[in-house]
């Protein structure tokens, strides 16, 4: 029925997507919400290798639940991470906010 | 076209189409609202995918925890009721290009893998899935170590983020 | 002990003596003394004994008491120092031992021993006077009192060694040794300019002599090879110089070996043209004018030709030169001689004669008569020279005594009347005056100036022989002249009437001396002396057996005879007759320039010979050639370097080394860090892209190799 390529395809192209937002946009939690696509793109990807493979591996499952929880958690502190600059520097712009440089 | 298929490729539609829209709007409540739309996208497809767990914690967790999450993010963090300027950098043609590199790269990569094509096998009747995936969660032979130190990075990412954002007045 | 090991010890007590002086008892001025004097009594006694022995072996000529050790090698034969007493050498030994122990003898009282030191005495300036206790000025004892020993102590031995000698080789040593000795004398007191003028003008002058001496003897080395006089005068080597012809005016070997060494003599026994320094030498002390004039080195120039003779009388070229510069150099000295008013300065251009009159006799021959009054003028010279010191010190002591320092006390025309003030050392200078005038029967010189006029009348050189007797009556006039001016008549100065006699170290070598010029001729009366026969002249049949060939006694010439004679009373009579009345040097007719200041010679020197020496040394070497040519190439060398290094500094280290390889390394490494740095923007979405665009790289890169490689 579904090939197991259109499930790739899809993911592929979120996971594109993603990348696309991460590098372009202006604001840090826009790059994160990229981040949250490419997150979601590598559970697709799992969870339909885990529905082609063997079922009865619960491999791909707990990997998928995992990154749920790895991804909330990140989410999490990334934005805590974002509130806490915004209240130092009241800026949100990635680019404004490159204190790391030379 | 199975029906699955018209199905599958409407939820595909949905989920690319809501995906673009995320990462070009300029509200970024808009974004945001967006990303949600994506996120029910992706668990309908876990639903096609037979990962009926999965599709209600991508609900529940995603939808319900996470895409709250950034939309009070957003609110925090913004001086004013609307977003002023252009929301892409001033390079993005180059990132889109990056990024149909990688599409590029990734298709043609799977492409040349010879299951790429190959079809899912019937789920077998009266197998529960979800069951089995408790199971295998917390069977210390199986995947209960992984189980726990998520939790545990769990409980760090909570701790953390409230330290970092505690607003210490 | 054998003669031959006595002789080598002849001239040693001397030399030891100089050495103990200078090295242990030059503070010691008594000590000094003793040692000098013992040492000429040892070499004395040895001489005596030697002579001794040398009188009575017979053949002396033909075997000679010789001795001699190889000293340097060279190649494949040895040079030899030795020793060589035959009759020649016996007789100078004599007279050379003797006025060598009363010269020392007479120092002693010369330099005023005993006396007390002076007020302000300076070492190298004549002894000034000092005051005693009771305010008298007295004469004061010479600073440099031992030094002066030592240095008469090293004259003697070099004199010993050369009339000892049995080869050119040691004659030439003791020749140097003689020639330093009387710079370091004649210059003793070198506080005074003049006198160091004078001993380097002497020194100068005989090493003009030297050099071509050291030529002659080159050339008879390596004509002959051998030195020693026995292997030159065999018959086939003087044979064979004889034959060879050299390119020098036609003269032969032989000939031109005897010019060369004649040349030395000309130097050291003052003949014309070499005789500038002999007068100036007169600043040295009186004992050493005496030494050095009369009884040795002067006599050594003289005694070297008298030894050479076989060699030289091969050429007759040779002869004649001889001769003429001889009988040429006896008058000239003598015209001088009666214009000068220092009493030594009479007895030095008498000397100058004298020994003229000595070449003269070996130009035309005469060999015995050379060798006899070489020994006699020695007495008498010595004689006079050591009463001039005497008359010397007296009038110094009228000097101390008045106390006024202008009066010169050795100008002839300040004395006067001396007989009565010091009557040893006038009747001593009497008779010494006597026998240099040739004074008849009594007197050595007689005999001996006789035999040279006699030589040279019959032999047919009759131009030496006038010229000869016209020097004769001259040197009887001014010995006359210097007689009267000095101790006769009344005295002229104040200081001649304070003057009194000497001590008896001064006195006695002029007595015993006296006795010398007084006998010393009867050695040697020829043999049918006013037509007597007599017994041959035992002098003429010792010395002449010195020769291979013994020369013929000369005929007694009534002509000879009579004109010595007449010149003899002739010159002295008029001497006392022009002199008697003369009382200043503007009443002596005699003082006419040119002959006074000596012909100019001194000035004709100095404008030829001086001055373009000087020229050359001081301007061309010193300026040119050493300042400007060799300091120039040095500076060159520094200023180039100091160029090759200051670019060498500005291109190389500076530029390269500093700036490209040094700090150029440094900017590039800064260029390549501040362009790099802006990588690190700090902002997160460049840091991905890169990434990702390097992940693709990687991936694409991968992909490549392992998949399609």
């Amino acid at each position: 029925m579904i090939p197991l390529s259109w499930f790739l395809i899809l993911s592929a192209a979120l996971f594109s997507i993603g990348l696309f937002g991460v590098l372009s946009r202006k604001n840090a939690v826009a790059i994160l919400l990229g981040i949250e696509l490419m997150l979601n793109a590598v559970n697709i990807n799992l969870v339909s290798f885990w529905r082609y493979g063997d079922v009865s591996q619960m491999a791909g499952q707990v990997f998928a639940i995992i990154v749920f929880a790895v991804a909330a958690s990140e989410v999490a502190v990334g934005l805590a991470l974002v509130i806490s600059v915004y209240r130092r520097r009241n800026t949100v712009i990635a680019d404004e906010l490159d204190l790391m440089k030379w | 076209m199975t029906a699955m298929q018209i199905f599958f490729l409407i939820t595909g539609l949905v989920i690319l189409g809501s995906a673009l829209m995320v990462v070009t709007t300029r509200n970024l409540i808009h974004a945001a609202l967006w990303l949600i739309v994506t996120l029910f996208g992706v668990a309908v497809l876990y639903a096609i995918l037979n990962a009926s767990f999965l599709a209600v914690v991508q609900v529940v967790v995603y939808i319900g925890a996470i895409a709250i999450l950034f939309i009070f993010a957003v609110m925090l963090t913004r001086k004013e009721m609307r977003d002023r300027g252009p929301q892409l950098n001033t390079g993005w043609w180059l990132n889109a290009i990056i990024a149909l590199l990688t599409f590029g790269g990734l298709f043609w990569m799977l492409q040349g893998w010879n299951g790429f094509s190959k079809t899912a096998a019937d789920f077998p009747s009266g197998y529960d899935a979800v069951g089995q995936l408790g199971k295998a969660l917390i069977s210390p032979d199986a995947f209960v170590l992984p189980f726990e130190v998520a939790s545990v990075l769990l409980l760090a990412a909570l701790v953390g983020s409230v330290y970092l954002a505690f607003n210490r007045k | 002990m054998t003669t031959e090991t006595l002789i080598w010890l002849i001239p040693l007590p001397p030399v030891l003596a100089f050495f103990l002086i200078v090295l242990f008892t030059n503070r010691n001025k008594a000590l000094s003394h003793t040692v000098a004097v013992g040492a000429a009594f040892l070499s004395w006694l040895g001489a005596m004994i030697v002579f001794g022995n040398s009188i009575f072996k017979p053949d002396l000529g033909k075997a000679p008491f010789a001795s001699s050790l190889n000293w340097i090698p060279t190649a494949d034969t040895w040079l030899k120092i030795g020793v060589q007493v035959d009759p020649l050498s016996a007789v100078v030994l004599f007279f050379v031992a003797w006025t060598v122990l009363m010269i020392f003898l007479y120092s002693v009282g010369y330099h005023n021993y005993g006396q007390p030191a002076g007020d302000h005495d300076h070492p190298g300036l004549p002894p000034h006077g000092a005051t005693d206790e009771h305010g008298h000025a007295v004469p004061s004892i010479e600073p440099m009192y031992s030094r002066f020993f030592a240095f008469i102590s090293l004259f003697a031995f070099g004199m010993f060694t050369l009339v000892l000698s049995d080869n050119l080789l040691t004659l030439f040593a003791g020749w140097e040794i003689m020639g330093l000795c009387s710079y370091l004398l004649i210059g003793f007191w070198y506080g005074k300019e003049s006198a160091r003028n004078a001993a380097v003008k002497a020194f100068m002058t005989t090493r003009v002599g030297d050099v071509f001496m050291l030529l002659g003897i080159a050339f008879l080395y390596s004509a002959t090879g051998s030195l020693s006089y026995r292997d030159i005068f065999q018959p086939q080597v003087l044979h064979a110089l004889a034959s060879v012809p050299t390119p020098i005016f036609g003269l032969s070997a032989a000939g031109l070996i005897g010019l060369l060494l004649f040349i030395g003599t000309v130097g050291k026994s003052a003949q014309f043209p070499l005789h500038v320094w002999l007068p100036d030498a007169m600043e040295g002390p009186t004992p050493v004018s005496a030494m050095i004039h009369a009884a040795t080195m002067v006599s050594a120039g003289v005694y070297m030709v008298i030894r050479m003779f076989p060699l030289i009388s091969l050429d007759p070229k040779t002869m004649t030169i001889i001769a003429i510069i001889g009988t040429f150099t006896a008058i000239f000295a003598a015209t001088i001689a009666v214009a000068q008013n220092d009493i030594k300065r009479v007895l030095a251009y008498s000397t100058i004669s004298q020994l003229g009159f000595m070449i003269a006799a070996l130009g035309v021959g005469a060999y015995a008569a050379a060798a006899f009054h070489l020994v006699t003028h020695a007495f008498f010279k010595a004689l006079l020279f050591l009463g001039s010191g005497s008359v010397i010190h007296g009038m110094e002591h009228g000097v101390l005594h008045t106390g006024d320092h202008s009066v010169d006390p050795q100008n002839m025309f300040n004395m006067g009347g001396l007989r009565r003030k010091m009557p040893i050392t006038f009747w001593t200078f009497l008779i010494g005056g006597f026998a240099l005038s040739g004074f008849p029967l009594l007197t050595a010189g007689f005999w001996s100036k006789d035999e040279i006029l006699a030589d040279a009348f019959s032999n047919g050189h009759l131009i030496v022989f006038i010229t000869l007797a016209v020097a004769a009556f001259l040197t009887a006039f001014y010995t006359m002249r210097q007689i009267t001016l000095t101790f006769l008549g009344e005295p002229r100065t104040k200081e001649a009437e304070h003057a009194h006699e000497t001590s008896w170290t001064m006195t006695a070598p002029l007595v015993i001396l006296a006795g010398f010029a007084i006998s010393a001729g009867w050695v040697g009366i020829p043999q049918d002396f006013l037509g007597l026969h007599l017994n041959p002249s035992w002098f003429h049949e010792f010395v002449g057996s010195t020769l291979a060939a013994m020369p013929e006694a000369t005929p007694f010439s009534w002509v000879a005879f009579g004109t010595s004679l007449l010149v003899a009373l002739g010159g002295l009579f008029f001497g006392w007759l022009v002199y008697r009345n003369v009382a200043a040097p503007e009443q002596d007719k005699l003082q006419i320039p040119l002959l006074k200041n000596k012909y100019y010679f001194d000035e004709i020197y100095n404008f030829l010979l001086i001055k373009p020496s000087y020229w050359f040394a001081e301007t061309f070497v010193y300026q040119w050639v050493d300042k400007g040519l060799i300091d120039g190439i040095l500076h060159f060398f520094g200023k180039a370097a100091n160029v090759i290094g200051s670019v060498v500094r500005k291109y190389i280290d500076l530029w390269f080394i500093n700036q490209t390889v040094g700090d150029g390394t440094a900017h590039i490494t800064q260029w390549v860090g501040k362009n790099l740095r802006p990588i690190q923007s700090g902002r997160i979405q460049q840091y991905m892209l890169v990434s990702l665009i390097v992940l693709l790289a990687i991936a694409g890169l991968l992909y490549y190799l392992l998949v399609i490689v």
